[in-house]
């Protein structure tokens, strides 16, 4: 007669570890990339595994490195816009305007206050949109699509407010030194603060979706993180820095472009995990609404180039075609470039993906001798070999997506 | 600022201030740096590290120097520290990767674009380029466009045939501006040698 | 006499059968499921992921299934710049790919190497794989690439397809620089 008998599983986790004593492992080197939909872009992630651990990590970059260095040594500065552009290609407008406000700064121009507005909305917008993509990824990488879906629909709004200003969806190149390539269109602010409006619902709605969600916060709470001390001795910059709990927005600290004017708060984590991390971001997202919002009503008239930067930026196109100085004067500014005094400065932008450095070293003349951009996701990514180890593989996309860098600026 | 530079300048005799258009900065020889280096983060409250370049000073003595971005967390500061390398053969200074994880990357990056070395750095090899690249690519005498070398890869360069070329310019770059040059037929595109396009590869390149 | 490689179909004279060429129907069926491997390396990537959004939407086309694993797709669109660095993952990533197998270089960079004329950037991905489709831009607007994938899906249309089945393929076509 069949009788049944009771299989009893046991200990597992105590048979697991005398399996470990007679069975040693070893470890394993998983490539990760470059082509991988999650890393972001081409980065190689050299990993030692040991089961499911990861022991050590070693980034390989340089996978899209173009020699953006090299070209600015040969390229005048109004040339070398494009190029910008290029960087941080998911919010080309906040790079354009930062090699913009270095090169002023080299020439000690004076920007008159309608073309610092501009460039505060250009500025804003692009950190939505780069907010909105890097959210999106993410919740992409957690497993949650619709994210990805809704921001892109967002962001597509956005790109048809860039194509009207600029003329590109996105690679704006519209900043010039010394101004800005062409005013609004007409009726343009009515539709960023129409888009204003339609962002928030969706902000909120992405925020119900994920800040709560119970898979999410176990996927991100508690992993990667980045103390504070870690993050200032790597050079961390932007939300990262301000996910680990250290207070430091160069719009509050050394304001530039008019930032002065405008009121928002900036969000400041506390325990520099991902989830963090996902929270400073989203708070950004509203905060950049509402400078967009006291940007628009204050919007001051006046010109929206540096008037009387003679050598600098080029006249007005209906004077160039009629008067004879102010052809030359074009004419001068196109070959040989916008002329800068010998000199050498370095600025910092708050960008979307955090301190976006530029180190200009004029010898005088219309091309930099040398020109170095520090791009805030080389130095994040700087800080995966101190931080990955430890974490379980699948814990790799939550950090990725978390740090929010990307490979353009990286690499350069 | 002045007053940074001017403690600072109190405190060590060798250090120098430097011309600058914005932030203080000063001149630190390379023997001393890494000593400045320590007390700046320990004592003068500098905790981060934003930045590091090489630049190459081309006809000057000495010819290579690394430039430093600090910034002051606290007072939300910044101060430039330029070094210079003493060899021009072989330039070296020291690395402040112990000091300033942060410095890590961005000295293999001089390293790689420069080939400035940087002496007790942990792991001083190519970032940008791949391993085997000859040339440093940042330095005043490496062209734009770049100079004929071998794929990184056998495999591929042997399937297709495929090699590292100097890149057709065209014509270009299309500006008239060099900061070296007075006259201005000197510096136009069509003075540089830069002429070769996809079609008529450079003389002594296959294309 | 009506042509064989279009088919029209009146139930009550054919009855349930189709009479077609085989390359028709089998060039039919390869085009209008293009299954991409988006070789995604820079800016170009992101106006793939827009064209793959609800605005331009790329499914129509059948070819939203955007299949990252080299083995399972059948267009390999490189979006962005390729570095030397980069160049044996492409063509790696080629050569894993079974046929029939298509390439897209999509944007400037892509196809000759955009405004990137340095010694680091490969000068036009056809240096390495061969290209069916140039699509120009920087970066091409979702509608160009589409637009792009059109003319490839015309392409396929034309194709010998039946005889790769029983045949070997011919060497591969042109790659620039190639003896």
């Amino acid at each position: 007669m069949p009788t049944s008998t009771e299989i009893s599983l046991g200990d597992v986790g105590a048979r697991g570890a005398a399996y470990a004593e007679e069975l040693p492992g070893e470890h394993m080197t998983l490539n990760v990339g470059p082509s991988h939909p999650t890393t972001h872009g081409v980065l190689r992630l050299l990993l030692e595994l040991d089961g499911d651990r990861i022991i050590k990590c070693e980034p390989v970059i340089g996978y899209l490195h173009r020699g953006d260095e090299k070209i600015a040594e040969n390229m005048t500065y109004n040339q070398f816009v494009p190029y910008t552009d290029r960087l941080d290609y998911l919010a080309p407008l906040a790079n354009n305007v930062a090699y913009a406000l270095a090169v002023e700064k080299l020439a000690k121009l004076e920007i008159p206050p309608r073309c610092q507005a501009i460039r505060v909305i250009c500025c804003e917008l692009a950190r939505i949109s780069s907010h909105l993509l890097g959210l999106g990824v993410f919740g992409m990488d957690a497993g949650a699509w619709t994210i990805f879906m809704y921001c892109f629909t967002q962001r597509e709004k956005l790109y048809s407010l860039f194509e009207e200003l600029t003329g590109a969806r996105f690679t704006t190149s519209y900043t010039r030194i010394g101004g800005v390539a062409r005013d609004m269109p007409e009726g343009w602010l009515g539709r960023v603060n129409k888009f204003c409006h339609e962002v928030i619902p969706v902000v909120d709605e992405i925020d119900k979706l994920l800040t709560r969600n119970k898979i999410f916060i176990q996927r991100t709470e508690g992993v990667g993180v980045i103390t504070k001390e870690d993050a200032l001795a790597y050079g961390i910059t932007g939300a990262n820095l301000r996910a680990s709990g250290f207070e430091a927005d160069l719009r509050k600290d050394n304001p530039y472009c008019g930032y002065e004017n405008y009121d928002f708060e900036v969000p400041i984590g506390t325990r520099g995990d991902c989830y963090d991390r996902y929270l400073v971001r989203i708070e950004e997202l509203r905060q950049s609404v509402r400078i967009v919002r006291q940007a628009i009503e204050k919007m001051p008239d006046g010109p929206w180039y540096a008037e009387g930067a003679k050598k600098i930026f080029a006249p007005p196109k209906g004077k160039i075609l009629s008067s004879m100085e102010e052809l030359i004067q074009n004419f001068m500014i196109v070959t040989e470039g916008p002329q800068m005094p010998p000199g050498e400065v370095y600025f910092e932008a708050e960008n979307p993906k955090g301190a976006l450095g530029f180190y200009i070293f004029s010898k005088g003349g219309g091309v930099p001798y040398r020109l170095h951009i520090k791009g805030p996701s080389f130095v994040s990514l700087g800080i995966l070999p101190k931080m990955l180890p430890g974490h379980l593989l699948t814990d790799t996309t939550v950090i990725l997506g978390s740090l929010d860098f990307v490979l353009g600026e990286c690499d350069r | 600022m002045d007053t940074i530079v001017d403690t600072l300048k109190a405190k060590f005799p060798y250090v120098a201030p430097r011309a600058t258009g914005d932030h203080p900065a000063v001149n630190v020889p390379a023997a001393n740096l890494l000593e400045f280096a320590r007390q700046l983060r320990d004592d003068h409250g500098y905790s981060m590290l934003l930045d590091l370049c090489g630049v190459d000073w081309d006809k000057e003595t000495p010819r290579f120097g690394v430039v430093y971005q600090f910034y002051h967390a606290a007072k939300k500061t910044y101060l430039m520290v330029a070094t210079l390398a003493t060899d021009d053969a072989n330039p070296a200074v020291p690395s402040l990767a112990a000091l300033y994880p942060a410095a890590d990357w961005h000295e293999r990056e001089a390293y790689d674009m420069l080939g400035i070395r940087f002496t007790g750095h942990p792991n001083l090899t190519r970032i940008l380029m791949w391993e085997g690249y000859p040339y440093y690519p940042l330095r005043k005498d490496f062209p734009l466009a770049g100079i004929e070398t071998e794929l990184p890869a056998a495999d591929t360069a042997a399937a297709t045939n495929a090699k590292v070329i100097a890149a057709p310019m065209m014509g270009g770059p299309f500006n008239a501006a060099t900061d070296d040059q007075h006259h201005m037929s000197d510096a136009e595109p069509r003075a540089a040698d830069q002429s070769w396009t996809e079609d008529k590869p450079k003389p002594g390149q296959r294309g | 006499m009506v042509s064989n490689t279009e088919f029209a179909y009146n139930s009550k004279v054919e009855g349930e059968v189709v009479v077609s060429q085989a390359d028709a129907v089998i060039n039919w069926v390869r085009r209008h499921s293009v299954w991409p491997m988006p070789m995604g390396l820079a800016c170009c990537a992101i106006e793939l992921m827009a064209a793959g959004g609800a605005r331009f939407d790329i499914s129509r086309f059948g070819m939203e299934v955007m299949r990252f694993s080299p083995r399972q797709s059948d267009c390999m669109i490189v979006a962005g710049t390729v570095t030397y660095k980069m160049a044996e993952v492409v063509r790696r990533i080629y050569e894993q790919m079974a046929a029939p197998k298509w390439v897209v270089a999509m944007g400037a960079c892509a196809s000759t190497g955009g405004m990137y004329r340095s010694y680091a950037v490969l000068q036009g991905v056809d240096r390495i794989v061969p290209v069916d489709v140039y699509i120009s831009g920087c970066p091409p607007r979702p509608e160009a690439l589409l637009d792009g994938m059109m003319m490839l899906q015309e392409k396929i249309r034309k194709e010998p397809g039946a005889s790769g089945l029983f045949r070997p393929r011919p060497n591969e076509p042109h790659v620039a620089g190639a003896k």
